[in-house]
């Protein structure tokens, strides 16, 4: 183990410098964040995830921001394990039926002022299960969305445009 | 692959259930196409692939999971989705349709128990998935998994779909495994029409698919000695991931190579600079992983928690017919790669690593080994790549026809089965996750281990949730 920990000091960090921040995105926030609550929270946001309903592929982008390369910690940015801690959700997928419920509950746990950022394609819209009897639709049929971020998965670069945008804003 | 479907009476469809119960054959899937209920089933002594069809008589079929339990949630769920319901089942709750009365979970009786309810949100970002706990203390003496959460209706939306439609939902059926699941469904629609890809193609889904491989197990062993607290080795195999990925979205221009296998062939070439980058990555992974897997062997706390933690009964894997590791790691010698050996694997040299503890130890080591099978195979796929077309047309023959293909993902075997009408559109298309035969088995695993042990296990196994759910 010493030898990996001497060897990681040496080699110097994979870590990659910060991508800038999503223009589309900067403009939706620019309608859903306020001044007062950009205020109280000081340029730190805790994320709550829930997937609902989601193939897992945005689940695997959202881990990959933990990874040495993108390092999402040094911007402040953390996922914390209680909504009740959180001042971001970030939901993948379509809604399912099935996750409704749970889904609400867990916005409901988290304390103001908070923002829900849909994360990819399904997120937005449903995706390719719009259609589906046992899907509600996007996030937004369901909850108000503050951003989007799109793609199928969105990559761990587009979503750190996002979040940062989002951290631009809000906090 | 040899298909053959056999219509059945309620002889023969109790004969079959009669055969998996003695262990003469292995479930490989149970299915409706109402008004009719379908079952796959595997011979292991010959590698030979049967499916039976049995005609419901008033929206009924016999059960089989009557007699064998690994086809209980499958029929089910075909209760749920296809109204047909499996005479003498022995346990009638709905499993997919959460729309119904609380769900009844079962009983565990005796002094001093309590329940835990954890899920469906985690704490973690995992998929979502309900696991009801009765404990004593710390003591587990049961666990029961209540699934369905992320139940997306695919199965449905595939009837009707043109083959191009299909084929994306079938890849995002579980996201980590997009390029087996479109593998499999690839193979699956290439039998019902009777076409074959290009030899190019052929190779280059091999390649995809242990790419996809290697991705899952660096994940997966990181994220084991993750839950054992042992964040270094997270960090370490995170980088190795992080790697393929990026050679992945190099070579085939997607991260997790989504969409880009199809019926016929793959849509996207190698990039002309992707046998170097490939070369780049074998050597730093070669370079890289052999410490840390001297690591995970030397680290005497990391291997207090995963030795003789969580095991699963050789019986139990031979009798649910599990794949992947968690089967192979308690002895189950099955990999769809080598068994079925669909092209073209049929010509690659390597081995399937088999071990008999059945604990979270083993089945890490066998993960371990795979990758050093992953990495010789594709040495070996480079350097046989063959040179020409990549796409062959696909034509509907004008004829309504099934196939089914059977594909070696990194948790275990998918099994896509697919019938097609006339016009060449998805009549019907059943996606078996490996995770079928793996989650019940997790119950069995959990069971005497103590609370704080479960995600360790859970993590070993890494089931799917959307890709069981649909
Ligand atoms: S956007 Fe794509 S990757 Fe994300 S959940 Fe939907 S299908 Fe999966």
């Amino acid at each position: 183990m010493r030898k990996t920990l001497f060897e990681s000091m040496t080699r110097g960090p994979l870590t990659e410098p910060p991508p800038a921040p999503d223009e589309a995105g900067l403009a939706e926030l620019a309608q859903s964040v306020n001044r007062a609550a950009r205020a109280k929270l000081g340029r730190s946001l805790s994320i709550r995830h829930v997937d609902a309903g989601s193939c897992n592929g945005c689940e695997l982008e959202l881990h990959a921001l933990s990874n040495a390369f993108y390092d999402l910690e040094r911007f402040g940015l953390r996922f914390v394990a209680s909504p009740r801690h959180a001042d971001v959700l970030t939901v993948t997928g379509p809604v399912t039926k099935n996750m409704r419920e749970a889904l609400k509950r867990t916005y409901d746990a988290m304390p103001d002022p908070k923002w829900v950022v849909a994360i990819g394609a399904c997120a937005v819209d449903g995706g390719l299960f719009a259609a589906s009897d046992v899907v509600e639709g996007g996030v937004k049929d369901v909850l108000p969305v503050d951003l989007h971020i799109r793609g199928c998965p969105p990559s761990p670069t587009e979503l750190l445009k996002g979040l940062i945008a989002l951290l631009e804003r809000a906090a | 692959m040899k298909l053959t479907r056999t219509i059945v009476t309620e002889e023969g469809w109790n004969q079959a259930s009669d055969r998996l119960a003695n262990g003469g054959l292995t479930l490989l899937g149970l299915w409706g196409d109402a008004p009719c209920v379908y079952m796959a089933l595997l011979d292991e002594a010959t590698a030979e692939i049967l499916v039976l069809s049995y005609a419901c008589r008033d929206g009924a079929y016999p059960s089989v999971g009557a007699r064998h339990p690994p086809a209980i949630r499958l029929e089910r769920t075909i209760r749920d989705l296809h109204k047909l319901n499996a005479a003498g089942a022995v346990d009638t709750r709905p499993w997919l349709d959460h729309g119904g009365a609380p769900y009844a979970f079962l009983p565990a009786e005796g002094e001093g128990l309590h329940q835990i309810a954890v899920g469906p949100v985690h704490a973690g970002i995992i998929e979502p998935g309900h696991f009801r706990f009765t404990a004593n203390g710390e003591h587990i003496v049961r666990v029961e998994q209540r699934l369905g959460y992320v139940h997306k209706g695919i199965e449905a939306l595939m009837s009707g779909a043109t083959l191009d439609d299909a084929a994306k939902l079938a890849a995002r059926t579980s996201g980590d495994s997009t390029v087996a699941y479109t593998y499999a469904f690839a193979l699956a629609a290439e039998a019902a029409l009777q076409i074959a890809p290009p030899p190019r193609a052929v190779y280059l889904r091999a390649l995809m698919a242990e790419l996809e491989r290697l991705a899952n197990h660096f994940g997966d062993i990181g994220a084991i000695c993750n839950d054992a607290s042992f964040a270094l080795m997270h960090t370490q195999t995170g980088i190795l991931r992080e790697r393929t990925l990026r050679a992945a979205e190099l070579c085939f221009g997607h991260r997790l190579m989504m969409d880009v296998i199809v019926p016929g062939g793959v849509i996207h070439d190698l990039a002309a600079d992707g046998p170097a980058r490939l070369e780049e990555l074998l050597s730093e992974i070669r370079r890289a992983f052999p410490p840390l897997v001297e690591l995970y062997d030397n680290t005497a706390s990391l291997q207090d928690r995963t030795v003789t933690t969580g095991i699963v009964k050789p019986d139990y894997a031979r009798q649910y017919g599990a794949g992947g590791y968690v089967g192979r790691a308690s002895g189950r010698n099955f990999d769809a790669r080598r068994a079925v050996g669909y092209e073209p694997y049929s010509h690659l040299a390597f081995k399937v690593p088999v071990l008999d503890a059945g604990d979270v130890n083993a089945r890490i080591w066998i993960r371990i080994r795979e990758v050093e099978q992953s990495l010789a195979l594709i040495d070996q796929i480079l350097s046989l790549l063959p040179t020409g077309e990549i796409q062959t047309a696909i034509q509907a023959n004008g004829k309504a026809c099934e196939g089914l293909g059977l594909v070696e993902a990194f948790r275990g075997d998918v099994l896509v089965w697919l019938r097609l009408d006339a016009s060449g559109q998805v009549a019907r298309c059943h996606l078996r996750d490996a995770s079928w035969f793996q989650w019940p088995l997790l119950e069995t695993a959990i069971k005497d281990n103590i609370v704080a042990d479960f995600p360790l296990c859970n993590k070993s196994f890494n089931c799917s949730y959307s890709g069981h759910d649909l």
